[in-house]
């Protein structure tokens, strides 16, 4: 318990840090510490597996993707946002406050989860639910994603 | 508990101390063995009271005490706080993933026994790639807080680098996971205990020839060294993302070099030369297949399969050592069309392989 307090209140720090810095690359590092925290934070709860692919996944290569874009453009040539921008996200962070205010104060009776069987999130059981149950959408998923690279090959082929 | 606690503490300690210590011999055995395959003398220069040492004087001693009394350069424009970061962002990961490789089976002292693992996961080899993953971090924070092109582009590549080869490695390794079934490195290294014809150590380098040449591929490439030195290349972009740093920084990064060498030659040992097995090891002493045997005790036994993951993971140092002062370094675009074209395929069609003999294999088995 006091293990998730600490890494809690990290990872709401640092994700704080990646709104409230001004330098792009501060930010994606906070970023990434965030996204590697809350790994941690599964691994505390049972779940190494999802830990693990967190980190492998957002830390390990789309944070680094992220990296990339912002080291090939110039960071220091930041536009500045209009104030109409500024506006609308205040307001989506107020409406997101309220929200969370309103499930935390009026929280339903029964909170209680049902506890996951044993083996549940472990690499057995995710490839189960991936390769019957979710097959389809899996497949789909896997020609969306080869559509987006021979559109991404198409038009580095024209551009180049 | 204190005692289980006290254990593991020992374990961490022992596996990052013996890391460490093999990265800093390495530097020894890279400039001597370099000098032999030269045709050099070597480091010979720096001596107490005339003593050289066969170089170990000038690499283990006078090199590091150069290395952290030196000015800690950071450039004027760059920043601050990540360019301080990044050494310990690269030397991170090289050290975290050996927790998860077995140096032993189990060792029982005093009734205890003791797991000759730091940390054993069910998904080892996935921590593993996770924790790899990060590495690309170190340079591309190193490249970036330098405020200098050329590590830029030293940075630029060495991601480029790093991400292509990543996925040849998970790829290349698919293939071993389904020979042996599991995901736990200590499980494999127990699998690869048995023999095929009474004779042969069923180690993945036989059962997976083309997954170690892919792996041990990656691996070098994943190292960034000769003849994969492209984010570094000093012909062209002076020393890439380490250009601007100097003493302990630039010490950190080159441990991390090494360190990752040693991790390397401890993934390659355990995924496809048997980990600590030693051939006709078992539980009780040298069994012979031609009839015969040597028995000894458990402590003995245990302490040689220590022995044997050592001399393999030093082995498979050395050869890394090898590769790197034979090959001239790749062209920029020869390593991304290597990773890309030749080993990404090849690794896809070895998976493809595997799985329709490990079928044919199962309906041999069901309908003989």
């Amino acid at each position: 318990m006091i293990l998730f307090f600490i890494l809690a209140s990290l990872s709401v720090a640092f994700s704080l840090l990646v709104v409230l810095r001004r330098n792009v690359v501060h930010c994606a590092m906070a970023l990434a510490a965030t996204l590697f925290l809350v790994a941690v934070l599964f691994v505390t709860l049972d779940a190494p597996m999802l830990g693990v692919l967190q980190v492998l996944v957002y830390a390990g290569a789309i944070m680094i993707l992220i990296l990339f874009v912002i080291m090939l453009l110039n960071p220091a040539a930041l536009e500045t946002r209009p104030a109409a921008w500024r506006i609308l996200g205040a307001l989506g962070a107020a409406a997101l406050c309220v929200e969370l205010a309103v499930l935390f104060f009026y929280r339903p009776a029964s909170l209680s989860a049902p506890t996951a069987p044993a083996g549940f999130g472990g690499v057995e059981a995710v490839a189960e639910s991936l390769f019957t149950g979710f097959v389809l959408p899996f497949e789909v998923a896997s020609v969306l994603l080869l559509v987006a690279i021979i559109g991404a090959v198409a038009l580095g082929k024209r551009g180049g | 508990m204190i005692v289980d606690f006290a254990i593991v503490a020992a374990k961490a300690f022992l596996v990052v101390f013996m890391v460490l210590n093999l990265a800093g011999v390495l530097g020894w055995i890279e400039r001597k063995g370099s000098a032999l395959i030269q045709d050099r003398i070597g480091a010979n220069r720096a001596a107490i009271f005339g003593f050289a040492g066969m170089g170990l004087v000038n690499t283990l001693i006078a090199d590091p005490i150069k290395f952290l009394t030196k000015e800690d350069f950071i450039p004027a424009r760059g920043d601050k706080l990540l360019h301080t970061l990044a050494p310990c962002l690269a030397l991170f990961p090289a050290l975290v993933t050996f927790a998860v490789i077995p140096f032993g089976d189990v060792l029982v002292v005093g009734g205890r026994e003791i797991n000759l693992q730091v940390a054993n996961l069910n998904i080892g080899i996935l921590y593993i790639f996770g924790m790899a993953s990060l590495s690309v971090y170190g340079i591309v924070i190193g490249a970036w807080a330098s405020n200098n092109k050329f590590s830029l582009l030293g940075g630029v590549r060495g991601a480029a680098q790093m991400i292509s080869y990543e996925i040849a490695m998970g790829l290349s390794v698919i293939g071993v996971l389904m020979v042996y079934g599991t995901l736990e490195l200590q499980e494999m290294v127990r699998a690869q205990g048995k023999l095929f014809w009474g004779w042969l150590p069923a180690w993945g380098i036989f059962q997976q020839p083309v997954a170690f040449l892919l792996f041990f591929t990656a691996a070098i490439a994943e190292t960034k060294r000769i003849p994969f030195d492209a984010p570094e290349g000093e012909s062209e972009i002076v020393a890439g993302y380490h250009t601007e740093y100097s003493g302990g920084k630039f010490l950190m990064f080159f441990a991390g070099e090494f360190a990752e060498i040693v991790t390397a030659a401890g993934l390659v040992t355990t995924l496809f030369l048997g980990g600590w097995q030693a051939p006709y090891l078992l539980r009780d002493g040298f069994h012979s297949p031609w009839g015969g045997a040597l028995l000894l005790s458990p402590l003995a036994v245990t302490l040689l399969e220590v022995f044997a993951f050592a001399l393999k993971v030093v082995g498979v140092c050395w050869l890394q050592i090898l590769v790197r002062w034979t090959l001239p370094r790749f062209r920029y675009d020869q390593v991304m069309r290597l990773g890309w074209k030749m080993l990404l395929p090849v690794a896809l069609i070895n998976v493809v392989v595997t799985a329709v003999w490990i079928v044919l294999g199962q309906r041999g088995v069901s309908h003989p």
